[in-house]
């Protein structure tokens, strides 16, 4: 008896450790991403936002509908420059994959810009500032700043551009949507490790 | 047969419960160290907030965890690839509680989490524009196995699902090699700034209905190199 208990309790032990170790905590839901290869321009990536649908926030002074209804922006005269959003983000196939954040500042003492964060939970986030002016009249494109996971050793871009409904029978259908999309490539590097040698000469 | 069975299920049992506290007092388990940057004579910015979704602009969450999205009818991040993630949107202070900008903070839990290392990780980042100075983005993995054990588990134990005490710890346990958020300017006077970056909490309350009754954040960020430090930056000592 004494045995047998002694028994179960190193089961009990070692069965739990073993459960806690191996049997993921954390399992983030992934899309498969849609990505194309552009000739000599690295990876292309095509994201957007249905507006208002994937609209969570619109932080900006004076609203008179803030969007979430209660939202209560800082009253102090300083923040009247700053507009924030936030937005769920769509794949190409439709389905969210991420959050993401737009800020726009308005300020004498700073170059005005508008600033991208994509929090993709699967695989990674980055960070994007553009000018505020278009660069063609339709289309503003800003160069990637930091990039986190997936996107660490990435340089490039991302544009931003709006795109109207133009689908009147519609009456359920967005007003139109942001389209984002991003031209990546792998930043280059001197370290080449011993194993990519092997395998080259292979 | 059935003899045996009568003490196989006791043992599991007490084997299980012996299983639990050696995690909970597992002396293996990540401490809160003394953040590197809590002794550094670089120039340094503080930046406060409140821990309190209730006290953010924007909180929002899968809404089905204990701490509700604030205002009430924000959208929730109910679809799969975002339902372990939530944002907060809040007012920035500097060391002098004057506001000093607006902060967004994207959470995920990291997959990287192994309870048996005392790891409870977060991977998450700030993205922060201060008022008239720029902005910046801070990326780092958290880790609130700490805070998980101290405090949340101690309100669930306790009889009036309630915690009170005085509890501070370092959240940042990376992707920097001393336990440090990485730190990268882009506009303004932060232009050009790679750097490096420390979050810790102060709780003070907690309830198991609430989450967070009485909290407070605050970053602080190396910013040596690429900008002057002003006078409301100055932490106070």
């Amino acid at each position: 008896m004494l045995k047998t208990l002694i028994f179960g309790f190193l089961v009990g032990i070692v069965g739990t450790i073993a459960a806690v170790y191996f049997v993921p905590v954390v399992d983030q839901h992934r899309e498969s991403s849609v990505i194309s290869v552009s000739p000599n321009g690295g990876n292309t990536e095509s994201f957007h936002i249905d507006i208002p649908t994937d609209r969570i926030m619109v932080g900006a002074p004076k609203q008179s509908e803030p969007l979430p209804p209660g939202l209560r922006w800082p009253e102090e005269e300083q923040f009247d420059g700053v507009r924030v959003e936030l937005f769920k983000v769509r794949n190409a196939r439709e389905a969210v994959i991420g959050v993401a954040s737009r800020m726009v500042a308005d300020s004498d003492q700073i170059e005005d810009s508008i600033e991208w964060v994509l929090h993709i939970p699967a695989r990674g986030t980055f960070y994007v500032t553009m000018p505020a002016e278009p660069a063609d009249g339709i289309r503003r494109v800003g160069a990637l700043r930091a990039g986190t996971r997936e996107f660490r050793p990435m340089q490039g871009e991302l544009s931003e551009r709006w795109v109207p409904n133009t689908d009147d029978d519609d009456i359920d259908a967005p007003d139109g949507h942001i389209e984002l999309v991003t031209s990546f490539v792998g930043a280059f590097s001197d370290n080449v490790t011993e194993s990519a040698v092997t395998e080259g000469g292979s | 047969m059935i003899r045996y069975v009568a003490a196989l299920l006791p043992g599991i049992a007490l084997g299980v419960l012996a299983a639990a506290a050696l995690l909970y007092f597992n002396p293996l388990a990540a401490r809160n160290p003394l953040s590197p940057l809590s002794v550094s004579n670089n120039n340094i910015l503080s930046l406060g907030y409140s821990g309190v979704p209730t006290d953010s602009i924007v909180y929002t969450n899968n809404g089905e965890s204990r701490v509700q999205p604030h205002p009430e009818k924000v959208r929730e991040l109910w679809e799969a690839p975002i339902r372990h993630s939530e944002v907060l949107v809040t007012v920035l202070t500097d060391s002098r509680n004057n506001p000093a900008g607006i902060g967004i903070k994207f959470s995920s839990d990291s997959e990287d989490t192994r309870i048996v290392n005392g790891e409870a990780l977060v991977d998450s980042v700030w993205h922060i524009h201060l008022l008239e100075r720029g902005s910046l983005f801070v990326e780092q993995t958290e880790n609130y196995w700490n805070f998980l054990r101290k405090i949340v588990l101690q309100a669930h134990l306790s009889a009036s699902n309630h915690w009170k005490g005085v509890w501070n710890g370092n959240m940042t346990v990376g992707p920097g090699a001393l336990g440090t958020a990485a730190v990268t300017g882009a506009t303004g006077e932060f232009a050009g700034l790679e750097s490096e970056a420390v979050e810790a909490l102060h709780a003070s309350a907690y309830s198991v209905a609430q989450g967070p009754v009485a909290m407070e954040g605050r970053l602080t960020i190396d910013i040596t190199g690429n900008a002057e430090l002003t006078a409301s930056d100055a932490p106070e000592r």
